[in-house]
């Protein structure tokens, strides 16, 4: 058989690996066919909304519903009440705790869920949520963790046992009533050896404020409850489609087979889809009590209010060296604001997630790390907003405090960091807080970055400004912010990470058409991170089928096989891998049936991009199109029928991406207003996939830690109520607000993993906030500023400079 | 975010406005471009059982410069503001001052009308209409009244409008000399933290006029006749500035919120404001 085309043409042809193949997904997302909670429809479907406190802590004294009952087309209004002999007032979290489903006798946070109104509209549900009539009595509230530690006030009743002494959490004793958990990693007692006898301590204590992931698409569910065949259909907005289903299964005791949870199209989860909410739940119980499906989707300010935060932690900090620079041990204690339930989405034995990474980039020999959980009036959450577990404070933590000990050692940032990374050589590196990095070169990246921006001539430039500023002849300062960030994705083993019990692995299966295309399944969910595009051009890549010819599915659990869903970058890492192994089985029998058709012994065909050959005889040769219609139409002795696959990966580690990033910024002293000149990102994901993606990825991670580091921020006055409830206070930037990126990378590949990748959609986050916040800190250096909180918007740094002196 | 149930009237004509108005009192309001009364009304902070509609109201629209006078119709959007060559060159403070409002897709609803008659004191233009001298004009059961720009805001609100009244237009002389409207704010979309509108003439050197208003830093747009006054006949030198910011910081009375504490509006007021009059003056 004569073929004309070269292999680089064939290679071209797959639109595999490495390829800026163009998303699938954008011809439907563009043209507003995307099919979203809020868009399915269904005969007879009743919508739901909630009666919500406007108290941060209130006992509830009476509920009535009857002028609610007695509006026109309503067909439930549910309250604690309606649960409990379901058993179902509060439910289990993800991180071990419990939450109410609709308040049962109080309210702890402000917009928490108190009643569930079913009406034949939207437009009904809204007028009677406003005829329920509820009856509060105010209690005092705590929106400060400090003082929930000291406070009498017991936030959560069911902390206390009959004497009013606090009871054991989750994780072991609690030291006080509203305390959740205290979680200790590393050796304290060598870490404070070391710190006191150390030549350079420098101490920093830093509030990483409380944020929203903010998706555009709020959170919402359709469910649809079939009595006559006992089937359950539950749409929503979820980020781990099968989890909910195991877990609806658990608490409402219909049969997991009986249970079909369908992610559609999710407008972005950033963390915030990953949690059960309270409408969920009411959503079942009330098709099952109405016989009707029934629909609940938030507004913008229910979800801002009410729906999983992220950060909220309080890190003092304390960090040892030698006169010349070289670290020597790190000491971080953390105290948690969890809100009103501990809803934080970890890992079931992490309960501070991946904090331990808090070592960062750096071989720091001894080190200690102590996290408090807290109750306060707030709402619940402390999700992974863009990052892995907590992987965001960690970076922050860390990243701040080099700045700080630069300051302490009179030496310049960009140096102590090369003084102190973990050398190529060391890895795999065992860190002191346990982890075990995979890969690395950080070297390498970080000199490939500082000479990209010319970092010496910027801080020329900044010195010239200083002299500047000094004279009078300018009114703005310029920064430089650093970041060296590693970031620990893709959770993770199922011998020491599971969720409620179940293991962390991923999944893929993947059916070959007859004619030589293709669909494959996976555990994952995508939330706009481009899977239908990606995990085609991995499998092409390993198939040999082109990527247009292979659709993925995602999402639906009747059809998918079991996953752990998406989030912490975990859906290449983990399902990627599963995805590959998958396709090198489909490769394996590819083989054998190559081998038979050309009648040669299976050792003697090779693959070749899209096809077998003969070894020495790359004339002879059967494409996988060719193999893929044998294996369902020709008798093969030895051989089953078709062409499918199935892998589940249980990945043997983490994957550790990391990056280089330099932000210059420019800062009005009088206004605080900031002015990003330049932002450079250097990645390493290792084996890059596609890298328009990639790209993608990095320009919205990347805009999302700059709306964290300047102003973005969930705030509460002292009674709990919520103070930027709406997109005018919280701060969601768009084009204007957002410079342009620049964007760079390294590839070393991760060992472990069967492609290399390590995943990268959650890395610009992790490391961008440091560099903005950095770049500010970096800006008033010289004024001798050593640390200033986020956010950093106008008042905030007009303050900081205020308080250094700068308006004369 | 779900309205209570509302009756949407609209109507051809003023007949028909006034006559609703006048049967449902203040349960009846106008709806202009809606990007402030819609979203008050989701939030059930605006109970509003007869919306009346006035796009389709004749004779509402339009920019007309004759005589040395600029006249806006109320349905005159920001957009057309941003695009009319003819305002350019009558009173181009107001091509700047309507780029700095809300986003391009708020500013092809968002009117003239809507922004001074609704009483917000973020909106921008109720305190460059003061800036600019404006006059509105109402109509109401009783026949046309008009009323000063600088007399119309009485609070957050409040206005001196009556609650049977619809504003039909703006109009100012075209003004002279240079201008400038500098806002500060924390994001596209958002109100002022603090806004100057600032209109300045020369004559041989000196400042002969200026006339100066500030946004959001009360609970009205504030018109500082003494700071424009502390200008008049000097060079603008630092001197005279400083005695302008100090008398427009005698003037507002601005509040904390999330934008920052009194102290820092207080502060950026007077950045503003001296970087106003510097353009202003710059090109006058």
């Amino acid at each position: 058989m004569k073929d004309d085309v070269t292999r680089e043409e064939r290679v071209d042809a797959l639109g595999g690996m490495g390829c800026k193949r163009k998303r699938v997904e954008d011809a439907r997302f563009t043209q507003g066919k995307g099919n979203y909670v809020d868009d399915i429809k269904l005969d007879g479907m009743m919508f739901a909304d909630f009666v919500r406190s406007p108290y941060a802590h209130a006992r509830i004294k009476s509920i009535n519903i009857d002028a609610a009952m007695a509006l026109d087309g309503v067909a439930a209004v549910l309250t604690a009440e309606d649960l409990k002999p379901l058993n179902l007032t509060w439910m289990p979290t993800l991180a071990g705790d419990k939450q109410m489903v609709l308040a049962d006798g109080k309210v702890l946070f402000q917009g928490q869920e108190v009643a569930f109104v079913v009406a034949k509209d939207r437009y009904i549900a809204a007028d009677a949520v406003e005829l329920v009539e509820v009856e509060y009595e105010e209690l005092p509230v705590i929106t400060d963790p400090f003082e929930a530690l000291k406070s009498d006030v017991v936030l959560r009743e069911d902390t206390v046992d009959e004497n009013g002494t606090a009871v054991d959490g989750a994780h072991g004793p609690r030291g006080h009533h509203n305390h959740i958990f205290k979680w200790e990693m590393g050796d304290e007692p060598a870490t404070n050896e070391v710190m006191d006898d150390a030549e350079v301590v420098a101490e920093e204590t830093m509030y990483y404020h409380r944020t929203h992931p903010c998706p555009l698409e709020t959170c919402g569910s359709v469910a649809s409850m079939d009595k006559v065949n006992g089937k359950l259909t539950l749409w929503g907005t979820f980020q781990a489609p099968h989890v909910v289903r195991t877990v609806a299964s658990l608490l409402s005791g219909i049969e997991e087979h009986n249970i079909r949870v369908v992610s559609p199209d999710i407008g972005g989860g950033f963390g915030n889809k990953v949690g059960v909410y309270p409408g969920y739940v009411c959503s079942i119980v009330a098709s099952i009590v109405t016989g009707k499906p029934v629909k609940w989707v938030e507004d913008r300010m229910e979800n801002l209010m009410s729906t999983a935060f992220a950060r909220d932690y309080w890190m003092k900090g304390k960090i040892s060296a030698t006169k010349d620079g070289k670290i020597t041990g790190l000491h971080c204690h953390v105290t948690a604001d969890h809100g009103a339930f501990d809803a934080c989405a970890d890992p079931s034995k992490f309960p501070a997630g991946f904090m331990n990474i808090c070592t960062g980039s750096y071989d720091i020999p001894v080190a200690y790390l102590g996290v408090d959980g807290v109750y306060t009036n707030k709402a619940p959450g402390g999700v992974s907003y863009r990052c892995s577990f907590r992987v965001t404070e960690a970076v922050y933590f860390i990243e701040r405090m080099i700045e700080v000990l630069a300051i302490e050692l009179n030496m310049d940032p960009a140096e102590l960091r090369m003084k102190n990374f973990i050398k190529k050589e060391q890895f795999p590196y065992q860190a002191a807080l346990g982890w075990e990095y995979d890969s690395g070169d950080y070297h390498t990246a970080w000199e490939k970055a500082l000479k990209a921006v010319d970092y010496e001539g910027l801080r020329a430039e900044q010195a010239q400004r200083v002299e500047d500023f000094k004279a009078g002849k300018t009114r703005k300062l310029m920064g430089v912010g650093l970041t060296f960030f590693t970031e620990i994705v893709g959770a993770g083993p199922v011998k020491n990470c599971d969720i409620l019990g179940m293991g962390m692995f991923d999944s893929c299966e993947i059916r070959i058409h007859p004619t030589g295309s293709a669909i494959a399944r996976l555990g994952t969910i995508s939330q706009g991170q481009g899977h239908a595009t990606t995990f085609a051009q991995i499998l092409a890549t390993e198939i040999g089928l082109p990527a247009d010819s292979i659709t993925i599915e995602e999402g639906d659990t009747d059809t998918a096989p079991y996953g752990l869903g998406t989030y912490g970058s975990r859906s290449t890492p983990v399902a990627g891998a599963a995805t590959a192994l998958a396709g090198r089985k489909i490769r394996a029998k590819a083989q054998m049936i190559a081998a038979y058709l050309l009648e040669v012994h299976d050792d003697d065909v090779e693959f070749d991009v899209d096809r077998f050959v003969v070894k020495g005889a790359p004339e002879k040769f059967k494409t996988m199109k060719e193999i893929a219609y044998a294996a369902y139409n020709q008798a093969i002795p030895g051989v089953e029928p078709g062409l499918e696959a199935v892998s589940y990966y249980d990945p043997p580690n983490m994957t550790y991406p990391f990056g280089a990033y330099v932000c210059v910024m420019d800062i009005d002293v009088d206004t605080g207003v900031t002015d990003i000149r330049r932002f450079y990102a250097l990645d390493d994901c290792g084996t890059r996939i596609n890298p328009m993606i990639i790209d993608g990825q990095i320009h919205g991670g990347l805009t999302e830690a700059l709306a964290v580091a300047l102003g973005q921020e969930i705030a509460y006055d002292s009674l709990g109520n919520v103070k930027t409830g709406t997109l005018m206070d919280f701060f969601l930037p768009t084009a204007w607000e957002v410079p342009n990126y620049e964007t760079d990378f390294t590839v070393t590949p991760s060992p472990h993993h069967p492609i290399g990748a390590k995943g990268v959609g959650e890395s610009p986050h992790v490391g961008g906030v440091p560099c903005f916040s950095n770049a500010v800190n970096d800006a008033f250096k010289a004024f001798g500023l050593r640390h200033t909180h986020m956010p950093h918007d106008h008042w905030r740094i007009w303050k900081t400079a205020n308080d250094l002196g700068l308006h004369g | 975010m779900i309205p209570a149930a509302f009756e949407y009237y609209r109507p051809k004509d003023m007949a028909g406005v006034l006559a609703v108005l006048e049967e449902h009192g203040d349960d009846a309001r106008v709806l202009a471009g809606g990007h402030s009364l819609i979203p008050m009304m989701k939030l059930r902070m605006a109970e509003v059982p007869h919306l009346i509609d006035l796009q389709d109201v004749a004779g509402l629209t339009g920019i007309t410069i004759e005589n040395g006078t600029v006249r806006l119709g109320t349905m005159t959007t920001q957009a057309t503001m941003i695009d009319d060559a003819a305002l350019l060159a009558a009173a181009p403070i107001m091509r700047e001052a309507a780029l700095q409002i809300a986003d391009p897709q708020v500013r092809y609803m968002g009117t003239v009308g809507g922004n001074v008659a609704n009483g917000d004191p973020g909106n921008d233009m109720p305190g460059l209409m003061q800036c600019l001298d404006a006059t509105f004009h109402l109509v109401g059961p009783d026949g046309d009244r008009d009323v000063a720009a600088r007399e119309f805001y009485e609070a957050a609100y409040m206005t001196d409008r009556e609650d049977d009244e619809v504003l039909v237009a703006v109009s100012f002389p075209a003004p002279e000399g240079g201008y400038a409207y500098e806002k500060q704010k924390r994001k596209i979309g958002d109100y002022a933290t603090a806004a100057a509108a600032v209109q300045i003439t020369k004559e041989n050197g000196v400042c002969a006029t200026a006339s100066i208003a500030m946004t959001n830093l009360s609970d009205t747009p504030i018109y500082s006749e003494e700071a424009g006054e502390a200008l008049i006949g000097t060079s603008v030198d630092e001197a005279a500035v400083e005695a302008a910011v100090a008398a427009m910081l005698g003037d507002i009375d601005p509040t904390e919120d999330n934008r920052g504490p009194i102290e820092f509006k207080r502060h950026a007021a007077a950045v503003i404001l001296r970087r106003a009059i510097a353009r202003a003056w710059s090109r006058a």
